[in-house]
């Protein structure tokens, strides 16, 4: 079992190899999902009587489909290069949280049933035979990797470790065990729309809600509209940008950005989540299933262009896998980028000059930039190599005075995970999570020596939640984490806006007889 | 998991969230609040009362922003804040709220 340490590990830098603390996190198991859950989403309810050839036969065949994962479970020589680049390894110490090591809990049953060695010498390969204790260890260490692909970047080999994290998932799937928190959101997203589960009405009043405060603050009639057939563009976000801090005020800085270069845009109820959990377990089917619901809301209101909010693993599958998934998008305008960043979108507007801005109502941040993994490691944004990593910070310099960035390794292609990707952002893996984050934590206590820095921005909904959850374990405030489009919030001066200056004048011109 | 009130069990899941949401009652959410180490008192009360009429109306929880939006009205400004709203609910308006409140937990990235 694992061992019950809660404490937060100590924060040195450079980051150093932990002490091994063997078993540290064995046992430890976020919830499984209910029968309803998994069946939901094509899987068995429940672990079927033939688990153990049901589950080496999907091994072969995800090996035989999917040329580069055989590649993967091949040709790693254990070198050792991912060891201590994994930010769970470094905050538990447990050793089977060494990249190598994880994977090779999955390696070495396919040695075992596909390799020449592993079929007549397992002893001598290091193959072992697929038993029940094999599928809970299994379900256990791969629920502590986050697919943030951290360790991939220094692989000799190019090996993408996460892609047998997710294999691993995916065959845990077709044998019946599934993953509570990943698998319910799914459902969720299939049935309704999104993960929070928020229904067309209640979307609708919460958009309403948030015009009357941007009216409030601003003087300014600012519209999120719904549903509204004909617009230019559709925004697809996710749906906690809908209901959690601080992810809402991005939203509100969305409309602002959109309201301000006069954009005719829209969000859809049909399509009211970014997010896409499918990649997360390995399930190329329930990733297309969630795609398509995005290609379907674009059909149906007739947008001519697609642009996604600030959302990490939503922007690497629109990016990198939504055309596979759901086009060809040849019905939307072809000279926009399909699909487009927010960030890109606002960047572009900046860089035009059409928004204006009081960097001073952010004077009360010293900032810096966390780095999504899966924006920063599997995407890119803008036509130039790194605008991934450049466009955000860029945005960021425009509107705020006071801009560092946390230590050269552990940000931009080498960026350190949140500690709550990849499906693991749920309360029963909360020990796991806080672990998880002392890399950055770490990094972060750098820059806060070195320049005072009080908060850090990032765009993806799981690092906003992740970090308002555990900074306050390292010392920060919960609201020490911001939406980049809530610094752009801040700062933008809209069209006809109420400033302090005209309220102050405003007063002197009433005095006057 | 299940609780006990007047002698009755009502099932939860594993994180205590009760399943049948018809199972509610005042008496609950006090038996739920304690499991919670929180001692219901009027304020905390307010924004359980606000959760379920919300709940009632839109069959979700409201956006955090929104919660406090309106117990800015009825509390005023020095309680009706994120920071107060996490002295009566340390792990969160939100999730710990709802479970006292009876209804689903919120799922996602929040």
């Amino acid at each position: 079992m694992a061992d019950g340490d809660k404490a937060v590990p100590e924060r040195e830098f450079p980051l150093k190899l932990p002490e091994f603390k063997c078993g540290a996190m064995e046992g430890l198991e976020p919830f499984r999902a209910a029968p309803e859950h998994n069946e939901a989403l094509g899987f068995p309810g429940e672990l079927v009587p033939d688990w153990k050839e049901k589950a080496i036969a999907y091994m072969g065949e995800l090996a035989r489909k999917n040329r580069a994962f055989q590649v993967y479970l091949d040709m790693c020589v254990k070198c050792g290069a991912c060891t201590d680049k994994c930010h769970y390894y470094l905050g538990t110490g447990d050793p089977n949280n060494m990249p190598v090591a994880r994977q090779d809990l999955l390696r070495s049953v396919y040695r075992r049933y596909y390799t020449f060695a592993g079929k007549y010498f397992p002893w001598l390969v290091g193959a072992r035979d697929l038993t029940e204790d094999v599928l809970k260890e299994w379900y256990s260490y791969y629920h502590q990797c986050s697919e943030c692909r951290r360790c991939s970047v220094f692989c000799p080999y190019g090996i993408d470790t996460a892609e047998i994290t997710m294999a691993a998932r995916d065959i845990l799937d077709h044998v019946g065990i599934g993953m509570k928190y990943s698998n319910e959101i799914i459902g969720k997203v299939h049935k309704v729309g999104n993960n929070l589960g928020l229904p067309g009405k209640a979307l609708k009043a919460t958009l309403e809600d948030l015009e009357e405060d941007i009216e409030d603050d601003t003087g300014v009639s600012v519209r999120l509209p719904l549903d509204e057939k004909g617009a230019d563009i559709l925004l697809v976000t996710p749906s906690a940008d809908f209901f959690a801090e601080p992810h809402i005020d991005g939203l509100i800085g969305y409309a602002k950005v959109f309201h301000e270069t006069g954009a005719s845009w829209t969000l859809s109820s049909y399509a009211s989540e970014a997010a896409n959990f499918g990649l997360f377990i390995g399930s190329y089917e329930n990733m297309r299933e969630v795609a398509l619901r995005i290609r379907k809301a674009a059909e149906d209101l007739g947008v001519k262009r697609i642009v996604f909010g600030e959302c990490g693993h939503a922007w690497r599958v629109a990016y990198s896998f939504l055309n596979t998934l759901a086009g060809p998008f040849d019905f939307l305008d072809q000279n926009y980028p399909i699909p487009q960043h927010i960030l890109e979108y606002t960047w572009d507007a900046i860089q035009k000059g059409k928004l204006k801005f009081d960097k001073s109502k952010n004077d009360h941040y010293r900032l810096t930039y966390h780095d999504s993994c899966n924006v920063a490691r599997a995407s890119r944004m803008g036509d130039e190599p790194g605008g991934q990593f450049e466009i955000p910070r860029n945005v960021i310099k425009a509107v705020c005075n006071h801009f560092y960035d946390m230590p050269e390794e552990t940000i931009r292609e080498a960026t350190l995970c949140c500690g709550g990707g990849g499906g693991l952002l749920t309360d029963d893996l909360m020990d796991l999570r806080i672990k998880g984050a002392s890399p950055r934590m770490t990094a972060l206590q750098q820059v806060t020596e070195d320049h005072g820095v009080t908060h850090m921005a990032a765009i993806c909904a799981i690092c906003k939640t992740q970090f308002s959850k555990v900074m306050p374990k390292y010392g920060y405030e919960m609201d020490s984490i911001v939406s980049v489009h809530q610094l752009v919030s801040n700062a933008i001066i809209l069209t006809g806006q109420e400033t302090e200056e005209d309220d102050a004048d405003g007063a002197k011109a009433e005095e006057q007889p | 998991m299940e609780y006990t009130v007047d002698g009755k069990t009502v099932p939860a899941d594993e994180e205590g969230y009760i399943i049948n949401l018809s199972d509610w009652s005042p008496e609950l959410a006090e038996v739920i609040a304690k499991s919670e180490d929180i001692e219901m008192d009027e304020e905390r009360w307010e924004v359980v009362n606000f959760l379920r009429d919300y709940y009632d109306e839109y069959q979700i929880a409201p956006a955090v922003r929104v919660l406090i939006k309106a117990l800015k009205k009825s509390m005023g400004p020095e309680k009706g804040n994120n920071k107060y709203m996490y002295e009566l609910f340390p792990y969160g308006p939100a999730k710990q709220a709802c479970k006292i409140a009876g209804l689903p937990k919120p799922t996602g990235c929040v």
